[in-house]
């Protein structure tokens, strides 16, 4: 296959970046859009050109370090699939493909398609736990969960905080990337005891990041590589709601 | 910071807050539908003319409405300011965007529906509720026969005035008369306009595509959207208040424009 | 006779008993000092995540750095199977002393008793921690947690979250992290990467780590230093590891002094995607949960070219249930592995590229299609509908697996057999460490896949994340005592200290002297020749001559590589070429000495197949008189290496020949 590619450069955060058109002629359609840049990338190497910088490492849709938004879609065109995951044969002969990166104030560009996605850690650093030091746990057959909830709290749990909900809300909101925890904490037993603090903490932490509000639209949902649901948004709601009028913490 | 204010703070907060007003925006639109559906009586008027007497007097009604200005100005002002907010939090912009794959287009454009309504409220409020209240609306005279429910209307001379909204007494023991402002004939006047009615119906467009997510939006946020009864609150959302009560008003003007010429 | 350098400190006693007493013993280091003690971390993986969080708990100060942008996504996070635990959950007769057994044995007796048996016996511990932690395993529907077995045992002790067991540990530990991270016990250092140890009197004081964003070089002071960074499987090219991983900061202390232990023992993981071209990056692991139902076939008949459903049943060969009758589909990876390659080496392979063989679930869907027929109450359910029925169940237990086999291939694996071929996975060699974990450097530790210690010769399937999880929660806070009582009076060193600033100009160095080099090939060049080499030379099956002229091969590609190599782009910026180019220069180190370990070793075991060592049957053919030994190298300037043996004692454990007959 012919592919033309439009990818967005940018040399640093500072930069102020612009598209650069590139030409392959020799695509697979069994290479991986990954494989697709490196092939790229080795041109540009032979071209004597600097290769596209792009964040990537596990390659097989787990570690949610690839991030590109391609032809206006975060991770391209295949449902609950990564951007290392999408194969050439989504697209055809002669294509155009624009490729850009995550866009979201709380997420700065590095280089090229590398963003800056440390907002998350510090989300997850305020809250996203269960504070159980090492040692201290029970008979692990001690606690019994009803399978469903566990079943609920791992789809929620799923969640490889790629980014994609941030960067395809038309908002920037990082609300199904919070509520995935958030949800997964609520749903379990060991979660109970900081349910509250720790909703409110996270949210808090959320909104200092930058990030938008959620107006419901559902893109995050269409578009999350590992189809975690919107009904965590809600049941984070619901919890936030509940940890600022109930009594407790 | 307490846990009250820090909820109010919050970005979830704050839409708990558009869409509590929202609701209450909702049912507001269902009591004006139903009193509104008066206007279809054929009773040139009098059941309509009464009816916004009442509203414009009861107490609680009274105080209910200043809670509505309230809260329209609230989720107007309150959702621009999120929708400029929300905008910032993306200041470079994607080239290329296919949002259609993945959210439906009213979701995107509440702010701009909303600000459509909230044009159409300030129309709708000048040319109807400012001219009821301080402008001048002639009275008209209604007299029945209540043993044979015979309804005789007749305008009051355009300089006649009463220190009651609505004088209300019998003549002998099988008439009685009502005078009362008559905005009814005002409203079909109005809507002899084809521009005010192309305005009504365009703005009732934007009620439904504004509601078609809205309302159904309204309940995720607050947290109640539960797998349970998501499929309820979508239909109630779509049928009820995306078609049923956006066509209702808009049937109005278009009633008057053909039907009451 | 063991080396006098190789001092595995294993507490005296009974086997049972050696590490409970080791805990009453060992040197503690109280809170007040603990505050003031200073421990670098590099790697976030199932170790680093877990010994971070663990030591901060305990009050320790900790810093983690790693080279992804956030600790989780450390290549643990791919483990897709499960995690072995001597829980006995399932009355099936485990117990500690079985799961002991099973990984000695399974490591084909070249891995040490004492830490293996210390493995099994805080293996339920792990399972404990996790679940209090949040980790959602899967569970029955009581309420309960569910066990399935894996390959090599014939217990059922892995413990699983879906196909994503190692995502879900990870995240367990990084949460752990991250609220130590919180807490400000941890300073966390993510998009670093670490290039040199820092020694000082011979004991470990630091490391110069490469910021990647802006590429500066920083220097890091620490009393101990704990790597905790994976295996090396990229030497090979095409793995499963992710792109990014790594030997360097094991090479970088193995040049600065750290033992390399058995390094040419590498995992082929027997269930991976077949290669489909030049392009390919890497490889994807199957998980082996998969031949828990999977059937694993070729066609009777040589380079037959009929579509695999139109194959009649009996002109198919099962050859590992027709092999191994008593472990069928479910024997050890590394023996999986070659009876494939010997199906496809005689010409029985199917696909393009004649390098595959079928992976069938076709039974698996008709048998639970009627077990759930059965539950549903049906009766005389037609085919269809068992089928039917049949795929859903397999979709609720493997549904990801298949759906990632869809993408990469274009396949339908409900209709079609899956295609798969041994790759890569799994280093069990590794840095040399004692009972403490602690390499031939002073102060200087190893964790998880990083170390040689607990896997010998061939990794159990759902073995990698117990041990990493095992060494970073429960083994390294109490051993690193040992070492840290010992160290309370020694203050921070200046970072101006001679010793960081010699570090921080080799690593300059080397940096200057890449990016100078402005040749004519790129990085990914000299790494595909080198995994070609190694693939093909000490791969599945190793011999002499092979390895002779693979250790010549690899100098001359390292010759080549410093001389022609071109990184575009600047030393002080964002530059994946040069941080590549940095890993494959210490690959092209690293696959000289493991063909140099492969050859010495005259023998087959485990995953390491010497063609000049085997049964009639095409067995592994170990040779315990001459060869029941670690091999340890030590390395000297000019690419030299010494070996140093520690003698494996099995006091417990009867060596035989390894039968999955």
């Amino acid at each position: 296959m012919k592919i033309t590619l439009k990818v967005w450069r940018q040399k640093n955060g500072k930069d102020s970046g612009r598209f650069e058109t590139y030409q392959l002629n020799h695509v697979s359609e069994d290479m991986s859009f990954l494989e697709m840049f490196d092939v790229l990338n080795e041109q540009l190497i032979t071209e004597n050109k600097e290769p596209v910088a792009f964040d990537h490492d596990c390659r097989e849709g787990i570690c949610g370090m690839c991030s590109m938004y391609i032809n206006g879609r975060a991770h391209g065109p295949w449902e609950g699939t990564t951007t290392c995951q999408l194969h050439m044969r989504a697209f055809n002969d002669g294509d155009t493909i624009v490729v850009e990166p995550w866009r979201s104030a709380a997420f700065p560009v590095l280089k090229d398609l590398m963003v800056d996605r440390s907002a998350f850690d510090r989300i997850m650093a305020v809250g996203g736990f269960v504070s159980v030091n090492t040692g201290n746990a029970v008979d692990a057959n001690s606690t019994l969960i009803p399978k469903e909830d566990a079943d609920n709290a791992f789809s929620a749990a799923a969640c490889i905080g790629c980014g994609a909900c941030v960067a395809t809300c038309k908002n920037s909101s990082a609300m199904l990337f919070v509520s995935a925890k958030v949800s997964q904490l609520a749903l379990l037993p060991q979660g109970q005891v900081e349910r509250k603090d720790r909703v409110r903490k996270m949210v808090a932490q959320m909104d200092a990041e930058g990030f938008g509000s959620c107006t419901n639209t559902g893109a995050c949902e269409a578009e999350c590589p590992k189809g975690i649901s919107i009904a965590n948004i809600a049941r984070m709601n619901r919890e936030y709601l509940g940890a600022a009028i109930l009594p407790g913490n | 910071m307490s846990k009250i204010s820090q909820l109010f703070n919050s970005s979830i907060g704050q839409k708990v807050i558009m869409s509590l007003t929202g609701l209450f925006l909702c049912s507001f639109l269902v009591i004006h539908m139903i009193g509104n559906l008066q206007l279809f009586k054929g009773d040139s008027g009098m059941a309509f003319n009464t009816y916004a007497v009442f509203m414009t007097t009861n107490p609680l009604i009274k105080t209910t409405s200043y809670l509505l200005y309230a809260s329209i100005l609230y989720h107007a002002v309150k959702g621009l300011w999120l929708a400029a907010r929300n905008r910032k939090a993306r200041p470079v912009k994607y080239a290329m965007s296919q949002a259609n794959a993945n959210s439906h287009w009213t979701s995107r454009n509440m702010g701009v529906l909303g600000t459509m309504i909230l044009v159409f409220i300030v129309v709708h409020m000048s040319d109807f509720w400012a001219e009821y209240k301080f402008g001048h609306i002639p009275y008209t005279k209604y007299t029945t026969n209540i043993l044979t429910g015979e309804l005789t209307s007749e305008a009051m001379p355009t300089d006649y005035v009463q220190s009651k909204k609505l004088e209300e007494y019998m003549v002998g023991t099988d008439t009685k008369v009502v005078i009362v402002k008559d905005l009814y004939k005002e409203v079909s006047e109005e809507f002899q306009n084809i521009g005010l009615v192309l305005l009504y119906l365009v703005a009732m467009f934007a009620v439904s595509f504004h509601l078609y997510h809205g309302f159904q939006s309204a309940f995720q946020s607050l947290g109640i959207a539960y797998d349970n009864y998501k499929g309820i609150i979508k239909a109630i959302g779509i049928w009820g208040f995306a078609i049923l009560i956006p066509a209702g008003f808009a049937a109005m003007p278009l009633y008057f424009y053909f039907f009451k010429s | 006779m063991t080396s006098p350098r190789l001092d595995a400190k294993i507490p005296g006693g009974n086997i049972s008993e050696k590490w409970t007493q080791y805990k009453s013993t060992v040197a503690l280091v109280n809170p007040a000092n603990k505050r003031k003690l200073e421990i670098i971390v590099v790697g976030s993986g199932l170790a680093g995540s877990s010994a971070a969080a663990t030591l901060a708990e305990l009050g320790y100060k900790v810093k983690v750095f790693c080279f992804q942008d956030s600790a989780r996504r450390a290549h643990s996070i791919a483990a897709q199977g499960g995690i072995n635990a001597a829980k006995n959950y399932q009355n099936d007769g485990d117990s500690t002393y079985r799961l002991f057994y099973d990984t000695i044995k399974g490591g084909d007796y070249r891995a040490r008793e004492a830490n293996v048996h210390r493995l099994a016996e805080v293996s339920a511990s792990i399972i404990d921690q996790c679940v209090a932690q949040g980790v959602p395993f899967a569970r029955e529907y009581g309420g309960l947690l569910s066990n399935r077995s894996f390959g090599g045992t014939q217990v059922q002790r892995t413990f699983y979250a879906a196909g994503q067991t190692g995502q879900q540990l990870l995240l367990g530990a990084y949460s752990a992290l991250m609220r130590q991270v919180g807490y400000g016990t941890v300073k966390m250092y993510a998009r670093h990467e670490m290039l040199e140890v820092v020694t000082v009197d011979g004991k470990a004081r630091g490391i110069i780590a490469r910021n990647l964003v802006t590429g500066e070089l920083e220097r890091h002071f620490g009393h101990a230093v704990l790597l905790c960074t994976g295996g090396y499987g990229n030497v090979f090219f095409l793995s499963t590891n992710a792109m990014g991983s790594n030997v360097t900061a094991a090479w970088k202390a193995h040049k600065k002094g750290a033992f390399f232990g058995n390094p040419c023992f590498t995992q082929i993981h027997p269930t991976c995607i077949p290669v489909s071209g030049d392009h390919q990056s890497k490889l994807t692991l199957m998980s082996e949960s998969l031949r828990n139902d999977g059937r694993i076939w070729v066609p009777k008949k040589a380079g037959d070219t009929r579509k695999p459903i139109d194959i009649p049943e009996d002109e198919r060969d099962y050859y590992l249930e027709r092999r191994y009758p008593a472990f069928g589909n479910l024997v050890p990876r590394d023996v999986a592995s070659r009876a494939a390659k010997e199906r496809c080496d005689a010409g029985f392979g199917v696909g393009a590229s004649k390098m595959a063989v079928y992976l069938d679930y076709a039974s698996a869907i008709e048998r639970y299609g009627k077990v759930e027929a059965n539950k549903q109450n049906l009766v005389n359910p037609d085919k269809a509908t068992i089928i039917k029925l049949g795929k859903g169940i397999v979709a609720e237990k493997y549904g990801n697996l298949f759906e990632m086999y869809a993408k990469i291939t274009g396949e339908n694996p409900y209709e079609t057999p899956m295609r798969i071929y041994p790759a890569v996975h799994y280093t069990m060699g590794g840095l040399w460490v004692d009972y403490n974990l602690m390499t031939t450097v002073e102060g200087l530790y190893a964790l998880g896949e990083a170390n040689f210690s607990d896997h010998g010769a061939n990794r159990l399937g759902a073995s990698a994340l117990m041990q990493g999880l095992a060494d970073g929660y429960f083994v390294i806070p109490y051993t690193i005592g040992a070492y840290l009582a010992k160290e309370i009076h020694t203050n921070p060193i200046s970072l101006d200290h001679p010793a960081f600033t010699e570090a921080e100009q080799r690593v300059k160095g080397i940096i200057e002297k890449l990016i100078n080099i402005k040749g004519n090939k790129s990085v990914d060049h000299f790494h595909k020749a080198l995994g070609k080499i190694m693939w093909d030379q000490c791969g599945m099956a190793r011999n002499a001559e092979g390895l002779k002229w693979a250790i010549s091969e690899i100098r001359k590609l390292r010759e080549e590589f410093w001389k022609d190599v071109r990184i575009p782009g600047g030393a002080m910026e964002v530059n994946p070429e040069l941080e590549k180019a940095c890993r494959v220069a210490d690959f092209l180190e690293l696959g000289e000495l493991m063909c140099i370990d492969a050859l010495n070793r005259n023998e087959s075991c485990g995953g390491h197949f010497r063609e000049e060592y085997q049964t009639e049957e095409g067995e592994a053919l170990r040779d315990d008189d001459n060869f029941a030994y670690v091999a340890a190298w030590e390395f000297h300037e000019g690419y030299e290496w010494s070996l140093h043996k520690e003698d494996l004692v099995f006091e417990n454990i009867k060596l035989t020949q390894r039968s999955y007959k």
